[in-house]
């Protein structure tokens, strides 16, 4: 109830919280297309083990605070969280990684703070944050894309990782992401020296991780059409990022930061900005503050791929931004009173 | 024999009640929340928690019952300096002990046995107990916040070591020098939950261990919700 008054102004026809939520999750369906052709099935195994274990946290928590659980269950927001979360996993993750990160998202961020509508932060990123932090080697042990040099492991060999049987074999399938190979491992070179020939780089950016941005781009602005979001904050957020990048592109030269191509099309750029950004539960309801919300965002994820300890920095930056959201709803509320006032 | 029996008639309320005050109703961690920037900061493992824990009952103590035996000399206006002398004087004894006698835990605490002088429950006992009253109950009151407060500490080193690394009471020879390898391996598979020993987690196991005395308070008090009043805990503002 609350999210649907938050998300939708009068001008617009009301949609219940579950319609929105089934728009989301097929708005995501071009990016997680794009994810499983170039990172293979692990994508849909952590996609499967996230709702499952949101949905049975979601109904467990329900029934503990004495709330109807199956209604609040089909409103799928639990769902969402559980698939925004599951996309920013690695795609061979074990199943206790998945597990203690949904239920950072469903029983901390989300139920502690007084459930849906309620939660300052994004859950899905404190969900990631937290596994950030506390298992930094599972996390950043992301498969190579598929290519002609490396080939994605078998459906068996992913399921005994998924398990935790943790299969040696897994070891020469993941490693370092394009960010963070780009970021750490550069050794001096101009950016055309260093891309060509080196499997992990495509066209624009990183291979694979162009198209899947691509994808949420278009879903993204499938959920633009639906006007289930306002184009305030991506295209505050991806402004910002395309901005800073080109003013530190430097042509390509050894001292380049990348391309902002490379920025927009790398990473969870299109993800962050258009699904993980625009929660309207943590994030700020005036437009005016929409858009210093998203430039905060992007000069964030910028300034931590960039000089930061991260190789992509979506989760801080927004957890960052969740943080000043009300005071920025606050003032942009007090100028336009204030000077309506005047008049 | 009068003398004896006046004092015990007198006494045992109030001893009940301090006792109750310091360990569980108005403890300094759970309730007064004083005292949280070295609680969360040092019980990342239980010899830390332990160690800290130590200290702080043993300035404590001093601070209380010096505090409480210059209580009639103290003019109002200056009487804040004198108490943080006091207590810094107690906290030197503590800091120099501990470098005598475990170099190792002295090294490991680092800047949080200087900042006992800073631990608010401390200034907050001198304040509002031991300077209005006599040397035994003052001591006493000392003992139970510290107690009280160490408890919690213990706890939430406990929780933290043990799901930060899957093992609790490593490296307590620091503290205990007789302990051999007293390490003691829960899960041997268990993957580390890092988060746990790092800042966040403090925040969290703490404000996990403060709901958890909010319940069962709650379910103590439920059943007989018209017999019992619960005394209102005696909160001191102190910044700090």
């Amino acid at each position: 109830m609350t999210l649907t008054t938050l998300l939708f102004n009068s001008r617009h026809h009301r949609l219940t919280t579950a319609q929105i939520m089934l728009l989301v999750l097929l708005a995501c369906i071009p990016g997680i297309a794009a994810m499983v052709i170039f990172f293979g099935a692990g994508v849909l195994i952590n996609i499967i083990w996230l709702v499952l274990c949101a949905l049975a946290l979601e109904a467990a928590v329900l029934s503990i605070r004495h709330k109807p659980v199956t209604a609040s269950l089909f409103d799928f927001s639990a769902a969402v969280t559980a698939l925004l979360l599951a996309l920013s996993l690695p795609p061979a993750a074990p199943w206790w990684l998945g597990l203690t990160g949904i239920f950072f998202a469903i029983v901390v961020a989300k139920h502690l703070y007084g459930g849906l509508g309620y939660n300052p932060f994004n859950p899905a990123m404190v969900g990631y944050a937290v596994l950030l932090i506390a298992y930094p080697l599972e996390m950043t042990r992301w498969l190579f894309p598929e290519t002609a040099t490396h080939q994605l492991p078998a459906l068996m060999t992913l399921v005994d990782q998924f398990l935790g049987f943790a299969p040696a074999s897994m070891d020469a399938f993941v490693g370092a992401t394009a960010l963070d190979q780009f970021k750490l491992d550069r050794g001096g070179l101009t950016i055309e020296e260093y891309w060509t020939g080196n499997p992990l780089f495509g066209r624009l950016s990183g291979t694979g991780w162009e198209w899947i941005n691509a994808g949420f781009l278009i879903g993204g602005l499938y959920l633009l059409y639906r006007r289930i979001i306002t184009w305030h904050i991506p295209v505050a957020v991806l402004g910002a990022m395309g901005m800073l990048a080109l003013v530190f592109y430097d042509g390509g030269s050894s001292a380049s930061h990348g391309s902002p191509f490379f920025h927009l099309f790398g990473g969870a750029a299109m993800f962050g900005a258009f699904f993980i950004a625009t929660d309207p539960v943590s994030g700020p309801a005036t437009n005016q503050a929409k858009l210093i919300y998203g430039l905060l965002i992007g000069i964030l994820i910028y300034s931590i791929r960039i000089w930061g300890a991260y190789p992509d920095g979506v989760a801080f930056a927004v957890l960052l931004a969740n943080f000043a959201a009300p005071a920025m709803d606050y003032f942009v509320r007090l100028q336009q009173n204030g000077s309506s006032h005047g008049q | 024999m009068p003398l004896s029996k006046s004092e015990s008639s007198s006494i045992t309320p109030q001893t009940r009640d301090i006792v109750s005050q310091g360990l569980w109703s108005n403890n300094a961690a759970l309730v007064q929340l004083l005292g949280l920037c070295p609680l969360l900061a040092v019980s990342n493992s239980v010899v830390n928690a332990a160690g800290l824990g130590l200290a702080t009952i043993g300035v404590l103590l001093g601070s209380n019952g010096i505090v409480s035996l210059s209580r009639h000399r103290l003019t109002p206006a200056i009487r804040l300096p004198i108490f943080v002398l006091i207590i810094a004087t107690f906290t030197t004894c503590a800091e120099l002990l501990l470098r005598a006698f475990a170099i190792e835990l002295y090294q490991a605490l680092g800047i949080f046995i200087p900042l006992i002088v800073t631990n608010c429950t401390i200034l907050g006992r001198a304040e509002s107990f031991a300077s209005k009253n006599a040397l035994g109950p003052s001591l006493l009151d000392g003992l139970m916040t510290g107690l009280g407060f160490a408890a919690v500490l213990l706890v939430l080193g406990m929780l933290r070591e043990l799901a930060g690394t899957g093992a609790v009471f490593a490296n307590i020879d620091r503290l205990l020098p007789f302990a051999g390898n007293w390490t003691l391996q829960v899960a041997s598979g268990y993957k580390p939950f890092l988060l746990a020993i790092l800042p966040p987690g403090a925040f969290l196991f703490m404000g996990g261990l403060i709901a958890l005395k909010n319940i069962l308070d709650k379910k103590r008090a439920n059943p007989s919700p018209v017999k019992q009043q619960p005394t209102p805990g005696k909160r001191v503002r102190v910044t700090g």
